[in-house]
């Protein structure tokens, strides 16, 4: 029925119309009708704020539960590197990772490893790139959305080097089919996610037909079950040579400026919360920002660890990702992809996209430029009579949304709780007229007081 | 409202001012953001909106750094996009010499933010289509940019 994806979904029996995911969405694509919150599909770029401010819990990310496991023969966990930042200190990527397989996977694959070599990867792309900069990461998919859905024209400038999640589902994919001697169908590849949004870049891939991802889990869903499951772990099952390949560069892909790091670039920013990254793109479509080469952009604060679906407090985590790199580098645990191998298989295209982004730019008020500015004049001059402080109490986000609402047909001058008590007033002034016209006389205010002496 | 516009064409096009204060950097580039907002709006084509933008910005920054106060005024029909910039301040003595790419008399301090580099008005000319500057010493100076729109097509 819909032409997008979304991972989001608004549970109408539980939503009491309380405005608050209204007034967040920094896309606004949220409106209230008739009491109930609903998504314009074409706006939202699923950033999951919303979920996390409804005071009714009516905002549903939508993942994959854990039986779609039962799917498969043989079942993969792709754990984003954010799941290493979510338990207490003594607990390390080695432990996790075998707590996976207690918890039923019959493997689970360390991601930091593929975010190494994608660092290296890009850095290869960044050494002979001659067209527009900066180069946007695609690491975010709400990132690559909103370009899409708000800045078109910066399409280009999104890297076409391929996200390690995807990367490492399809090499492990291979690999797992030759290895069994059973065809890929029958392995299951579930990432483990921080946010909602990976899952529409696995429904529903900005670029390509199908993504090597067979289904996505909630971080925050499995937390309890995989707590449990490390407790129980037996010394023999957790060993410690495991963390000897965890790649010291890739973990810092789970927080804000872990990516840039690894790329020793000159010039690179490193960008996190959608109302900043907006402040940024603003600037470059400006070109005013000049020398810089890449950007590396993730809609949740702080970047990965600051998801919807972590259960760990972002600030902690952030931090528990920087001790990590620290003790990784103590121990002198510097597991590294081979970077003449990366430059080999860079070489044969390996790490690149398998498809080209396509903007899909919001419509306009009109697609015939000349009623589209009528529209526009209409929609200021309706604007000029509204109260212009953006309560949201009509059910659309601020007073130039809902100039626009109405314009379009989807909203009433009247829903404006500030004009409708003049509507009041015109009406009791018709009736009043309506009144005269019968000829019978209306008793006046003064007479009354006067009565009243 | 006095616009530039014949009646017939005031009709059919959009006209709005946004006024613009000489040194404050804080603001800086409000205006242009502004307008590249309307332009996507009406559904203007994406590389038409990104040669706007910059010309704009570039525009309303020289008011910034060298006037006291200036109005920009976006005027947009079905055939093409004008800003005209209007501004009170000292003025440009050569234009000639102000056109040249490289040429600045930024301050120091200009620089140090990454304004400066002598690019200004030659890259609002290279993303206009038409471009006018007039510019009298001690008083102010002029810009009138026009984007012509006859290749828009729609997405």
């Amino acid at each position: 029925m819909s032409q997008y994806y979304h991972s989001i979904r608004f549970d109408e029996t539980r939503c009491q119309g309380r405005m608050r995911c209204l007034r967040i969405c920094p896309t606004q694509a949220i409106r209230v009708r008739k009491g109930k919150a609903r998504m314009l599909e074409e706006k939202c770029i699923d950033c999951g704020e919303c979920i996390n401010v409804c005071p009714n819990g009516a905002i549903i990310p939508l993942t994959d539960p854990f039986g779609e496991l039962s799917r498969f023969r043989y079942t993969i966990a792709v754990p984003s590197p954010a799941l290493y930042a979510q338990f207490g200190r003594e607990i390390l990527p080695d432990k996790i990772l075998s707590g996976l397989k207690k918890l039923g996977f019959d493997e689970a694959i360390d991601l930091a490893y593929t975010c190494g070599e994608v660092s290296f990867a890009i850095q290869e792309y960044l050494r002979n790139y001659n067209g527009p900069k900066p180069l946007i990461s695609n690491a975010c998919p709400t990132v690559v959305r909103l370009i899409q859905v708000k800045y078109p024209e910066l399409i280009d400038h999104i890297i076409p080097i391929d996200t390690p999640r995807e990367i490492a589902a399809r090499e492990i994919k291979r690999k797992k089919a030759r290895q069994l001697e059973i065809p890929e169908k029958e392995i299951g590849t579930f990432y483990l996610t921080p946010c909602p949004v990976k899952m529409i870049s696995i429904k529903q891939p900005a670029e390509k037909g199908r993504s090597h991802l067979d289904g996505a889990l909630s971080i925050a869903d499995i937390y309890g079950p995989l707590l449990s499951a490390m407790e129980s772990l037996e010394e023999s099952e957790s060993p410690r040579h495991g963390l000897e390949s965890i790649c010291i560069l890739g973990i810092g892909w789970a927080i804000s400026g872990g990516m840039t790091r690894t790329l020793r670039l000159r010039n690179s920013l490193a960008v996190s919360g959608l109302a900043e990254i907006i402040k940024v793109f603003d600037d470059i479509e400006k070109g005013k920002i000049r020398n810089i080469d890449f950007i590396e952009a993730y809609s949740c604060t702080h970047g990965c660890v600051g998801g919807s679906l972590t259960v760990e407090n972002t600030y902690s985590s952030y931090n528990k990702i920087v001790k990590l790199i620290e003790t990784l580098e103590y121990e002198k645990i510097k597991a590294c992809p081979d970077i003449r191998e990366v430059r080999r298989r860079y070489e044969q295209n390996y790490y690149f996209l398998e498809g080209k982004l396509e903007p899909r730019p919001l419509a306009p008020l009109d697609d015939d430029l000349g009623r589209a500015i009528q529209k526009k004049k209409i929609k200021e001059s309706l604007y000029e009579q509204l109260p212009k402080i953006d309560c949201a109490a009509c059910g659309s986000p601020t007073c130039l949304a809902f100039a626009e609402d109405v314009v379009q047909g989807e909203a009433e001058l009247h829903d404006c709780v500030f004009l409708w008590p003049q509507k009041i007033i015109q009406l009791a002034q018709e009736i009043i007229d309506l009144v005269e016209k019968t000829g019978i006389k209306i008793k006046k205010k003064e007479q009354e007081s006067e009565e009243g002496k | 409202m006095k616009s530039g516009f014949q009646n017939d064409e005031k009709e059919r096009g959009l006209v709005q001012k946004f006024s613009i204060v000489g040194g404050d950097f804080h603001h800086a580039g409000y205006v242009s953001t502004q307008i590249k907002e309307i332009l996507k709006e009406l559904g203007i084509d994406s590389a038409i909106v990104r040669r706007a933008a910059i010309a704009a910005y570039e525009a309303e920054m020289n008011v910034v750094m060298y006037a006291h106060r200036g109005i920009f005024t976006l005027e947009v029909t079905p055939e093409q996009i004008r800003f005209l910039v209007e501004d009170e301040g000292q003025g440009i003595p050569d234009i000639e010499l102000a056109m040249q790419e490289g040429y600045s008399t930024a301050t120091p301090e200009m620089r140090e933010m990454g304004f400066g580099a002598g690019m200004g008005l030659p890259n609002i000319k290279k993303n206009a289509d038409r471009f006018e500057i007039t510019s009298e010493v001690g008083k102010g100076t002029c810009l009138n940019i026009t984007i012509f729109l006859n290749q828009r097509k729609s997405q």
